[in-house]
């Protein structure tokens, strides 16, 4: 009776993201019926997608225990100079792509040296290139928006098989991807062990500074293509793309169930919940008409009690899981 | 005759200038096993850490095989055969346990950088069964008892074939039946050919397992030879440097008529059931239990740190309501838990501020300022750390991680006694700690005691208990099953109740792995 109702307890606790998205859901349905239809649903994954990915991104670093603030900069250096590209030398789409995959996974390696060679904390490293990489930036657009031709941003609203948008699909390939890459791979495995303790993992015979590199350079690669991804919808980039994206990747993930200290939680459903769930929230905002100056505030309160109920739940799991030494009838 | 398995040369190393090994020339023969003793400090985890490729020594050779080995990272030594079961176990408990037995090196799927998960969980599968443990691959580490963690580390130790295994103290924290357990699987090794360093304080068991005998003092190498050469006393006096003509120091003292700690029907479900008694002034109280007999449930419960669900503890004559550790340490009280490194250390804090740590209260200064008065807090911390016979560098600036286990242990121990406490709760106080500290411990117990502190002491060395103890219970499946008076100890009464209702307690073992 007892074992069972501790049982649901922690069945409940442990998938409390999906938990909380259900919560919303209910609460549009209850507050604005008609937000819950199919186009609206749709829209916010097609918003969600980009930050989705940088999140997805953001969790490898997570998971080794730190932490990656220079994203944001990141998207807007790699598509400053894909958009150059393809207005200057007129590059094609694919081309375009590839230079922006390679400047952000240039980007991540930069910190991934910062990190693992120079031994900078993390949150030093990345702050200083959240600092210097937006300048770069800003150094090549001349602080002038820069448009994406046509062909690339028609990929925004366009559909596989006339079915799903372009942004989703790419979503959900990395989502896959990074699945497969977390759970089916010997660095993904790896990945989990430098967060729970480096010098164990170094004992454990771990090449831990390559790990620990390549979850920087997987982090820097994702920010491009969830930038690239953002820019093919929104068809130019302006002086503050990508600015304050970094706190909401972090914030979907931690939504989604990733641990701060590293070593805890998964991408799918728990990131992708949490990207999601940040998008409906702004989404759901404006569809009520809330006053603008209120979303922030209110954004931060539904962000704040996911956390919150999150470090409760810890505590609660650890006591259930304590084993019993008698046996009570 | 057999050609040597490992050979040691000249090897030294030593931290910020001061020496953890000088000069250690030793040989083992394959397919021997090798107890290696000594004190804590005395560099048998930094011999083996070496041998290991943790740290590089400053000077020396080693050769594997008659082959000249210098590891520079423990992926080399792993890829050479050696395997190195930890002193502090080496797993990652946010993982199951396939993914421990294989973090460096997973089947892959035809040479894909993909995980080959059906092979991976079958050959775990496999490994598990060899070293006799009845669990899925798929389970989380932080399901696992110690026990089970230890023979996680022998099954990956296995999975490597490795030549060579190094166990630092591996029975620390295992019930007796793990530990029997352990032992029949180090046979079957040994049987197989590969060769085995044992580590331990437990010189009863070094004396049972080992072919060679090694003994280390302040990083040199004392004496070595056959195992049939030696005997309790020899290994003391090699170990210590001089001869201990007794265990167990004399009490001066006898308990008071008052009693400082009441607790009656001290119920909760799951951990313990309707336990009563008393705690009087000067008295040493043993509790007795195997491991999972409630006795370290109990003490938290009492000390603050779980709840009840009914009954009362009174701390001198006033009911303590439902105690919080704020609350003891303010009552007088303070509880050595047995987890010491987990629950008890600040590891980047100089061993002087863990010593002083919860008496700071003491030097305080300067009225409502309360600005500490740090040189009396080091003199203080010093003397005790002096008494302990705390091994480290100077205290206000070596590091409590880099003390030896057993010194880190003795460090948490330190802070406890310094805050003088009214009544002191130990668990497992001696674990890990070598003879002569041990020694010392029961000569401030017996202090303490005479001077009116009132001693929880459990512990599951039952000798320990009857030459320390006043009174003794004994818990068995969270109930107290009997009591015995000093003159009525006997080691088979004790036993025999220690073991009562062991049947239940053993279901409910088996339900909470399900
Ligand atoms: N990383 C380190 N930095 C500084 N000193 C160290 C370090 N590692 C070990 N030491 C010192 O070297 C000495 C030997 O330590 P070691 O861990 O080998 O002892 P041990 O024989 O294993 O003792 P125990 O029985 O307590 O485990 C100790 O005095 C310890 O303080
Ligand atoms: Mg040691």
């Amino acid at each position: 009776m007892n074992e069972r109702r501790n049982k649901l307890v922690s069945i409940l606790l442990n998938n409390m993201p999906m938990l909380l998205f259900v919560l919303l859901l209910i609460a549009f349905g209850a507050i604005a019926p008609e937000s819950l239809q199919y186009q609206n649903i749709e829209n916010a994954f097609k918003q969600a997608s980009y930050i989705g990915i940088v999140a997805i991104g953001m969790t490898f670093v997570l998971l080794t225990g730190g932490i990656d603030l220079s994203v944001g900069s990141n998207m807007y250096v790699s598509a400053v100079i894909a958009g150059l590209a393809m207005q200057r030398y007129s590059v094609g789409a694919g081309p375009a792509l590839l230079l922006c995959l390679v400047v952000g996974a240039v980007f991540g390696t930069i910190n991934a040296i910062a990190v693992t060679k120079l031994r900078i904390l993390p949150f030093v490293a990345t702050l200083a290139m959240m600092v210097s990489g937006r300048g770069v930036g800003l150094m090549f657009s001349k602080s002038r928006a820069v448009a994406f031709p046509d062909p690339v941003t028609g990929l925004g609203s366009a559909e596989l098989f006339s079915l799903l948008p372009y942004p989703i699909v790419i979503f959900a390939l990395v989502v896959g991807g990074a699945a497969l890459l977390l759970h089916r791979t010997q660095l993904g495995r790896q990945i989990y062990a430098l967060g729970y303790d480096k010098e164990v993992a170094r004992k454990a015979g771990i090449n831990a500074d390559r790990v620990q590199a390549a979850a920087y350079i997987l982090c820097g690669l994702f920010a491009a293509l969830g930038g690239f991804v953002s820019v093919v919808q929104l068809g130019n980039v302006n002086a503050g793309f990508g600015k304050g994206d970094e706190f909401d990747a972090i914030a979907a993930a931690v939504l989604g169930g990733v641990s701060l200290f590293g070593g805890v939680g998964r991408v799918f459903p728990g990131v992708v919940l949490g990207a999601v769930f940040i998008q409906a929230i702004s989404i759901g905002l404006v569809s009520a008409q809330v006053d603008l100056y209120l979303h922030p505030l209110i954004t931060a309160a539904v962000i704040f009690s996911a956390v919150l109920a999150d470090s409760l739940r810890n505590t609660y799991l650890k006591k259930l899981s304590r084993r019993n030494i008698r046996l009570e009838v | 005759m057999t050609r040597s398995a490992l050979e040691f040369d000249r090897v030294s190393k030593s931290f910020f200038g001061v020496a953890a090994l000088s000069d250690v020339t030793l040989s083992i023969p394959e397919g021997c096993l090798l107890g290696l003793i000594g004190e804590n400090g005395a560099g048998k985890s930094t011999l083996m850490n070496a041998l290991a490729g943790v740290i590089t020594p400053d000077q020396g050779t080693m050769r594997l095989f008659g082959v000249p080995f210098h590891p520079t990272c423990p992926a080399d030594a792993t890829r050479a055969g050696i395997a190195f079961i930890h002193q502090e176990l080496n797993l990652f408990s946010n993982l199951s346990v396939v993914d421990n037995l294989y973090i460096d090196g997973f089947p892959r799927l035809c040479r894909l950088p993909i995980i080959d998960k059906r092979k991976a969980y079958r050959q775990a599968a496999e490994l598990l069964t060899a070293v006799d443990l009845c669990l899925s691959p798929a389970t989380p580490i932080e399901l696992l008892t110690p026990g089970e963690r230890q023979l996680v580390e022998i099954a990956k130790a296995l999975g490597r074939n490795a030549r060579i295994i190094i166990f630092d103290e591996p029975t620390t924290s295992l019930t007796a039946a793990e530990r029997s357990k352990l032992f029949q699987v180090i046979d079957n090794l040994r049987r197989e050919g590969r060769t085995i360093i044992y580590i331990s304080h437990s010189l009863d068991d070094v004396l049972r397992l080992a072919d060679t005998i090694a003994v280390l003092r302040d990083g040199k190498l004392v004496s070595t030879g056959p195992g049939d050469q030696y005997s309790a006393n020899r290994m003391v006096a090699d170990m210590v440097g001089r001869e201990i003509a007794q265990m167990y120091p004399a009490r001066a003292s006898a308990p008071g008529p008052e009693s400082v700690l009441d607790v009656k029907s001290l119920t909760q479900p799951g951990m313990i059931k309707d336990i009563s008694f008393t705690l009087h002034e000067g008295e040493v109280l043993g509790v007795f239990g195997l491991m999972g007999s409630g006795r370290s449930e109990l003490a938290r419960i009492v000390y603050g740190l779980d709840p009840f669900k009914s009954g009362s503890i009174r701390v001198r004559g006033t009911d303590a309501g439902a105690p919080s550790p704020i609350r003891s340490i303010r009552n007088g009280v303070a509880f050595v838990t047995e987890n010491r490194r987990q629950e008890g250390l600040l590891m980047e804090a100089p061993v002087s501020e863990n010593i002083d740590l919860s008496s700071l209260r003491r030097y305080a200064r300067y009225g409502s300022a309360r600005i500490i008065d740090r040189r009396a807090a080091l003199k203080a911390a010093r003397q005790m750390a002096e008494s302990l016979q705390i091994k480290s560098g100077s205290i206000d600036r070596h590091r409590a991680k880099h003390l030896s286990g057993g010194n880190q242990q003795k460090v948490v121990i330190a802070k406890w006694l310094l805050t003088d406490p009214g009544i002191l709760i130990l668990d497992e106080p001696t674990r890990g700690i070598d003879v002569g500290a041990k020694y010392e411990l029961y000569s401030i117990i017996n202090d303490l005691a005479s001077r009116g502190t009132a001693i929880l002491y459990i512990s599951s060395e039952l000798e320990e208990l009857t030459g320390m103890c006043d009174r003794i219970l004994v818990m068995s499946n969270g109930e107290i099953q009997a009591q015995f008076r000093h003159s009525e100890f006997d080691q088979e009464s004790v036993l025999q109740a220690a073991f009562r209702g062991r049947t239940t307690a053993n279901q409910t073992e088996a339900n909470g792995e399900n």
